[in-house]
């Protein structure tokens, strides 16, 4: 395949300047302009609904089909919660696009809320994220200042306020719901559906939640149309009816035991063992790979033999994985002990689970402290039995919870009891302990 | 009209909104459940209430849903199928419950809640015996000053957020909140600010577990060697249907019992609190007597029911034309309608005055707002009105005697320039006699001014029925003891014209009567009271009190007027 033309991160590999000058001089606010004055919303939705664009914040479903879910001829406000939480582990890209290219954002959203008839957006932005906050600040100021904000943006009867509003240091509140309480202003616990939040979401109105990828992506849907975003990715699996394509780019993000983590964008489909070859600069000090995290820890764990996977919204579950996730690869070499790998996931769930669903709230405290014994040497071979237990019994997959963390904790245990299950085995055989110390975190 | 099926046997739950946990009620099914209680928000998040959900098609096929859903937050419609005894659903339920296990201190011998505790109830019905985690548990600190009432056990605490949601959304004050994430959630108070709005006490019936702990109960009786008593709170006109958890005579615990046509699921601190007095060591137990002319001294003597009565009656009798009665709020109906038989029985120019109706402050609504400003819609009432039953008297009065007179007409008759004697019907005397019964809680304090206290006591004969010893009983001829609401069968009319029981949980002491059986020997009939018998007289007689005639009145008690 030829070298892949980038288009999210265009600007930004080209070192261009995140100003909105720049920005304009490059063509931004094109999209903006064509569909003010050429679309109507409805025509929007349609564009970004035939493209085939899925959501990039993890679950994938089809980003136009949301929009539609949003009652008909509704009084408003509607609302825009625009998803910058980015807390899954390894991952970034929303940081790199925010930070260099805020204006492609913001084009994004200014897209979407025409689209739905938003009148407001919410952009919750992930607490740790400085740069990105005062860069995508500086954005909407300039947008204020251009009239691409505000009312009757361009002269058109369309209006639009942006709020950035800075998160507290959450995985859960990136969980749409999550984040839509802690916008609210209210504990970060996920909401029961129904009802979604396009029926009553942000302050008990319709609510779109979307990812800031997916959003960049809706950019250049609305520029270069939805038959060009379908040339890019894979089409529908035809022996899947279920499969709803795997169209466009995605930034992927490599992290862990390369040589050269990165971020870079492909279209969907590459598979793990191409990233880290070809864009990874390969596994650091000339170790073997043991497996990887294909999309964020919730996705579960790829052993080596697996890497060939292509890491589309279709390829991880063909392998036992949860999906495609947020498309953030982490490599673990073969000198990493699979006991540590899990310890340190089990330990990011159970400090993240919000603690309302019992069998999550317990089963990741569990899981933690059955890791940490095994890690210390005390394991017992029927805590394996337990862990994956525990593992598939909770989540939203076997209903017992109210958001996927749950599952998200369960995949990756009952995944490293299925593929590694022999190192766990010698290893609680041995008595062996860790060779890495972590600060527990209670 | 729609059909639900439980565990294959259908339901009909007409057009009622349902949730499954309710609908499998109706079908005898129990779904065990914790987060979810039908005044409270729904939250789901316990999931203890698991259970297997599916369509039944008009072609009779089935579709199961091939995950678990909670029952409390799944509606039932019609066709739906759910099924409770699945194995998967079984599974799903003891999963849950070893889930909060796993972190719990298994304290049940030295736990409050032992004996009623859903956690125990459960995990013998649908759980698991044996924990399988060995690792270390949590042990978070316990809270014991969450409130003035309250302690927290935190470490018993299963997070089903009943007692976050109740003073959110019923009380308003929003005092109790979660900290910490994930098995490190806690309930919690913002520091300097406890629980102790007026309706804090509910709290503890609602966690499910012995997390919220009463302190006023707290180590007092195992609960199972409490006896219960359905019940109606004195405390105010609500009227809040109640549980009085009493062993042998002696009250330990009020406790709310549902009632949609009184209050709800709730009551108030001071209904729930201020029982300690029915106990109290200063009741009186028997009649006491002072000699004529010696009123200002307190040699009074303790006489025996036998000797007391007979000699009330004489002298009632011969006081006949300026006699008057005092009938306190606080007396049943059927002791208002014994008494007010009794005393015009003596002469129709005999008058009846309506007792004290205290009035303590303003209506307090809830939910309201840290600022004490309503909001939402109403979801609880503690009334200023401090009284069970002044409808109810003033309808027995109204039968009697046309008219309700109050407590004020009757200081202001006693120093008037009314005639003293002689005939005449309609015309009021001046009384010469009287006999007055109270019985308020000590909690209202002293009710009579100083003032009014000497008014009364220009009376030549004064017959005061009251509880324990009060400036007013000490200048009286005769003192009878009362009872009270704990010790008495009977029924109060609410301020919305409800009628309900109350029951007798404890006896008025070894030698006391109730101020029903008083009235009843005065009248000269014979036996025991029944409170029923006379409920059937007097709806014979009385109008207004007609729909009493069933007698028993049930649980959630009858509408009049
Ligand atoms: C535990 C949990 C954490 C999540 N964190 C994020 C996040 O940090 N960023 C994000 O975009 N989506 C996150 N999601 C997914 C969102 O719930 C939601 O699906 C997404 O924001 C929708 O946007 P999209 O359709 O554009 O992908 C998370 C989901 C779960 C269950
Ligand atoms: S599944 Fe876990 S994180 Fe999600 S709502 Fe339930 S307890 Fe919270
Ligand atoms: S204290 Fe009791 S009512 Fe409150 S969350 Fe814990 S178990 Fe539930
Ligand atoms: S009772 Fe249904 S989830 Fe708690």
């Amino acid at each position: 395949m030829p070298d892949f033309e980038p288009i999210l991160l265009r600007r930004i590999n080209a070192g261009a300047s995140p100003a909105l000058d720049a920005y304009r001089a490059d063509g931004g606010y094109r999209a903006l302009t064509k569909a003010l004055t050429e679309m109507t919303p409805a025509q929007v939705v349609d564009v970004v609904k035939n493209s085939g664009l899925r959501g990039r914040g993890g679950a994938g479903f089809p980003c136009g089909v949301k929009w539609t879910f949003l009652p008909p001829n509704h009084p408003g406000p509607i609302y825009l919660c625009v998803n910058a939480d980015e807390s899954e582990p390894c991952t970034f890209n929303n940081r790199i696009l925010m930070d260099k290219d805020p204006h492609q954002v913001l084009e994004g959203i200014l897209l979407a809320c025409y689209a739905t008839k938003a009148s407001v957006a919410y952009i919750y932005i992930r607490y740790e994220y400085g740069t990105a906050y005062r860069s995508m600040q500086k954005a909407i100021d300039e947008a204020y200042g251009a009239n691409l904000l505000g009312k009757n943006i361009l002269g058109k009867e369309f209006s639009l306020d942006v709020y950035l509003h800075r998160g507290a240091g959450a995985y859960i509140c990136g969980e749409e719901t999550g984040l839509i309480e802690s916008l609210e202003g209210k504990r970060g616990w996920p909401r029961i559906k129904p009802p979604f939040p396009a029926v009553e979401g942000a302050f008990r109105k319709p609510t779109v939640v979307n990812n800031i990828e997916t959003l960049a992506c809706v950019t250049h849907v609305v520029n270069r149309g939805a038959d060009w975003f379908k040339t890019i990715g894979i089409p529908p699996d035809p022996k899947n009816p279920r499969d709803a394509g795997s169209y466009g780019s995605k930034l992927y993000c490599i992290s862990g035991h390369v040589n050269k983590p990165c971020c870079v964008e492909l279209p969907l489909g590459i598979s793990v063992r191409e990233l880290v070859d070809k864009h990874g600069g390969g596994v650091w000090k000339n170790r073997k790979a043991k497996g990887c995290i294909p999309g964020g820890i919730s996705m579960g764990l790829m052993t080596e033999a697996e890497f060939d996977t292509p890491l589309d919204f279709n390829g991880p579950g063909k392998v036992g994985c949860l999906g495609l996730g947020t498309a953030a690869v982490t490599i673990f070499d073969d000198t990493t002990s699979i006991v540590d790998v899990l310890y340190n996931i089990c330990r990011f769930f159970a400090h993240e689970s919000c603690g309302q669903c019992t069998p999550c709230r317990e089963g990741t405290g569990w899981m933690m402290k059955m890791l940490d014994r095994i890690r210390q040497g005390h394991g017992r071979m029927e805590d394996l039995d337990i862990l994956d237990e525990v593992a598939k019994s909770i989540g939203i997959m076997p209903g017992t919870t109210i958001c996927g963390l749950a599952d998200g904790a369960g995949w990756p245990v009952k995944n490293a009891i299925a593929k590694f299950r022999p190192e766990l085995e010698g290893y609680i055989r041995g008595g062996q302990k860790t060779s890495m110390s972590l600060a527990v975190v209670h | 009209m729609a059909v639900v099926l439980i565990n294959d046997k259908p339901v009909d739950i007409g057009n009622e909104r349902l949730n499954l946990v309710q609908a499998a009620a109706k079908a005898g099914v129990f779904i065990p459940h914790y987060c979810w209680h039908p005044a409270l928000s729904v939250v789901a998040s316990c999931r203890m209430c698991l259970v297997e959900v599916g369509d039944k098609k008009p072609d009779g096929t089935v579709a199961m849903q091939p995950r678990v859903v909670p029952a409390c937050q799944t509606p039932a419609k019609d066709g739906t199928v759910c099924i409770t005894n699945s194995e998967k659903a079984k599974f799903s339920q003891a999963r849950t419950l070893e889930g909060l296990l796993l972190n719990h201190p298994l304290d049940c011998p030295v736990c409050d809640k032992a004996g009623e505790c859903m956690l125990q109830d459960y995990s013998y019905r649908f759980g698991k015996a044996q924990s399988r985690m060995i690792d270390p548990k949590n042990r978070p600190a316990n809270k014991p000053d969450i409130g003035e009432h309250l302690s927290l056990f935190t470490d018993r605490c299963i997070m089903c957020s009943r007692c976050v949601r109740f003073t959110r959304e019923i009380s308003g004050s929003a005092e109790l909140q979660v900290i910490n994430r994930g098995h490190h959630s806690e309930i919690d108070i913002f520091p300097g600010d406890p629980v102790n709005n007026p309706l804090a006490g509910n709290v503890v019936d609602l966690c499910p577990v012995g997390a919220l702990a009463n302190k006023e109960f707290l180590y007092k009786q195992r609960v199972w060697f409490l006896k219960s008593q359905k019940s109606v709170c004195a405390g105010c006109s609500t009227g809040c249907s109640i549980h009085i958890d009493h062993n042998k005579d002696i009250v330990y615990r009020i406790r709310p019992r549902e009632n949609p046509q009184a209050q709800g699921y709730f009551i108030c601190d001071e209904g729930r609190f201020d029982f300690p007095y029915i106990n109290g060591k200063e009741r009186f137990d028997r009649p006491l007597v002072k000699p004529a002319g010696e009123r200002s001294e307190p040699a009074e003597s303790a006489v025996a029911w036998e000797t007391a009565l007979p000699d009330i009656r004489d002298v009632l009798k011969k006081s006949a034309s300026a006699l008057a009665a005092v009938v306190s709020p606080m007396l049943t109906v059927e002791e208002a309608y014994l008494f007010a038989k009794l005393i015009k029985g003596f002469s129709p120019q005999a008058t009846l005055y309506l007792g004290w109706v205290p009035n303590v402050g303003k209506d307090e609504s809830f939910p309201r707002d840290r600022k004490g400003n309503p909001v939402g819609p109403v979801q609880f009432t503690i009334r200023a009105e401090k009284c069970p039953n002044r409808r109810g008297v003033e309808e027995v009065l109204k039968h009697f005697q046309g008219e309700v007179l109050g407590f004020d007409r009757l200081i202001a008759d006693i120093s008037s320039p009314l005639p003293t004697g002689g005939e005449g019907a309609g015309v009021r005397r001046r009384p010469q006699a009287l006999y007055l019964t109270a019985g308020y809680p000590p909690r209202l304090g002293a009710w009579l001014n100083d003032e009014q206290t000497k008014t009364l006591s220009t009376i030549p004969l004064l017959i005061v029925q009251d509880l324990a010893p009060t400036p007013i009983t000490q200048t009286a001829r005769y003192v009878l003891p009362a009872a009270t609401f704990a010790e008495k069968d009977g029924c109060f009319v609410n301020h919305a014209n409800l009628a309900q029981q109350i029951r007798w949980a404890v006896r008025p002491g070894t030698m006391g009567r109730t101020d029903g059986q008083i009235f009843l020997s005065l009248l000269g009939r014979r036996g025991l009271i029944q409170a029923t018998k006379i409920r059937q007289e007097l709806a014979a007689e009385i109008p207004f009190f007609a729909p009493l005639a069933v007698g028993d009145l049930g649980e959630f008690g009858v509408k009049l007027g």
